[in-house]
């Protein structure tokens, strides 16, 4: 049993092990490549100087405005569409005609609009979770036991209590799921944002780093990028978990 | 009942149109400036005139074809690798966890690193593409791969077929339900990571199209580049929505 558990962890050390020694023995001097030990040298003195610590608040804030936003819209639409049938078909065109535009193709119109800074940040990431938001949570609507919504009838429920003690605690777990997927894309999104054109938070920093010709730091930017990604996902299974149990998991990997 | 259908679509295009109408009227009554926003009259005159005089006709193939090729290259890369990291228990066990810790990583973060290898070229637009692009196809394929009915793995070891028998003619059928909807994932990626490396290298592309027309002010142009990003998005997920359909309609049979 004990090897399974390290199983995962061999690949991985083994990597870095081997990347290490060939670096070592070859003497490597590169803009591109640095060897591990280098690259944790440079993330503990980017974490020492704090100017990983603020990249990574600058970041974080941006991703959880945006989500925040983008997610409460989507939630809103999703169950007013989830609702009402005759809503969601009269909005079809209109929906399906905005939704494939790449998040990232609104940058350039929220940089006139808005300039560099959290604000354009934000908006872009919150448009990006609208849409993984809404289908998740309109399709977790629609999937509401038909019986629920008969009982609410049943006891005469006004449209606004019928929403909020019968729809929303009833697609929860599926909506959780959706929220959790959202998360992963506002990272992702504002880290793209920062890389592309907005000077703040960890994109601009792995970015001026790439520029400075500083391997290892930009190689620890990476490292450090991929843990917060990967932090961020095992806390929200977690809660995940922990709120609803087992029958989250259920709607996930459709 | 095929009646009411055409008459909701019908009604569903009347509201998008009056949407539209409605940014006419805001665009017209310059609630919002016009360097921000133009109207969709003059958007459409934009793209229009784009394309009559070649110039974003060029722009949107130089997308397309970046899209394409680092798509192709991370579709036949993620299912070969999927392919032989599913179809093994032990490469499962071994490797699997590994991809799956590097899932969420931002796959943009990756781009300073291609740059630094590769400098603000071609190659290096199609290499962080295709790495972003590979993992939806990959761990869809892994999943497809191990998630194969047991039982048909005991038939193949009765008949005594080879590895690759049983790679060609089991697996890679039950599995391509899977494998179709990482490629359909991966599809919006390769779009993204295009866009993205336009914008920073500069390489001809939508991409770079839209931010020359944001800095110069041209917001007409602007959303003439965006209307066709949205068109690209939504055609090329169609065209693979219809492969989909057409190459797992044995499967719609079966059931």
């Amino acid at each position: 049993m004990s090897l399974d558990r390290t199983k995962p962890l061999l690949l991985p050390l083994a990597l870095t092990l081997t990347f290490e020694l060939w670096a070592r023995l070859t003497q490597l001097q590169s803009d591109s490549l640095a060897p591990p030990s280098a690259i944790f040298a440079a993330l503990a003195a980017a974490l020492a100087d704090l100017s990983i610590p603020i990249a990574t608040r600058d970041t974080l804030f941006a991703t959880f405005a945006g989500l925040a936003i983008g997610s409460a819209i989507g939630l809103a639409l999703g169950i007013a569409f989830g609702v009402s049938r005759p809503l969601d078909r009269l909005m079809e065109v209109t929906i399906e005609a905005i939704r494939p535009i790449p998040s990232i193709a609104l940058l350039p119109i929220a940089l006139i609009a808005l300039g560099f800074g959290y604000r354009m940040e934000i908006v872009i990431v919150a448009f990006a979770c609208v849409w993984p938001m809404l289908i998740m949570t309109r399709s977790a609507v629609r999937s509401i036991e038909p019986r629920l919504m008969e009982v609410s009838r049943a006891l005469r429920l006004s449209a606004p209590q019928r929403i909020a003690k019968v729809v929303i605690p009833a697609a929860l777990p599926r909506i959780f799921v959706a929220f959790r997927l959202s998360a992963g894309i506002a990272l992702i999104v504002a880290v793209t944002v920062e890389i592309a054109i907005n000077p703040i938070g960890l994109g601009a920093g792995i970015m001026l780093a790439q520029q400075a010709l500083r391997a290892d730091l930009m190689l620890a930017y990476l490292v450090w990028i991929g843990a917060i990604g990967y932090a961020l996902n095992i806390l929200l299974i977690a809660a995940q978990r922990r709120l609803f149990g087992r029958a989250a998991l259920a709607g996930d990997n459709p | 009942m095929k009646r009411a259908a055409i008459l909701w679509r019908v009604a569903s295009v009347l509201v998008a149109g009056s949407f539209i109408a409605a940014w006419q009227l805001v665009a017209d009554l310059r609630l919002v400036s016009p360097v921000f926003l133009p109207g969709p009259d003059r958007a459409w005159a934009a793209l229009v005139r784009g394309f009559s005089s070649g110039d974003l006709a060029g722009k949107l193939i130089g997308t397309l074809e970046h899209m394409a090729y680092g798509w192709f290259a991370a579709s036949i890369a993620g299912i070969g690798l999927g392919a032989l990291i599913g179809s093994s228990k032990m490469m499962r066990a071994y490797v699997a966890p590994s991809l799956e810790f590097l899932r969420p990583l931002p796959v943009s973060a990756i781009i300073p690193v291609a740059i630094a290898m590769l400098g603000l070229t071609q190659g290096m637009a199609l290499f962080v593409i295709a790495f972003g692009a590979i993992w939806p196809i990959m761990l869809a394929t892994i999943h497809g791969f191990a998630a194969v009915e047991p039982r048909l793995y005991e038939v193949a070891r009765s008949l005594q077929m080879s590895r690759a028998a049983i790679i060609a003619k089991i697996a890679l059928p039950s599995a391509l339900p899977d494998i179709l909807a990482g490629m359909r994932l991966s599809l919006t990626v390769a779009l993204i990571l295009s866009v993205v490396c336009e914008i920073l290298a500069g390489l001809d592309g939508l991409g770079h199209w839209v931010l020359l027309s944001a800095r110069a002010f041209r917001s007409a142009d602007l959303f003439a580049g965006v209307i066709l990003l949205g068109a690209t998005g939504y055609l090329t997920s169609i065209a693979v929505s219809l492969v989909e359909q057409r190459l797992l309609a044995w499967q719609a049979a079966a059931r």
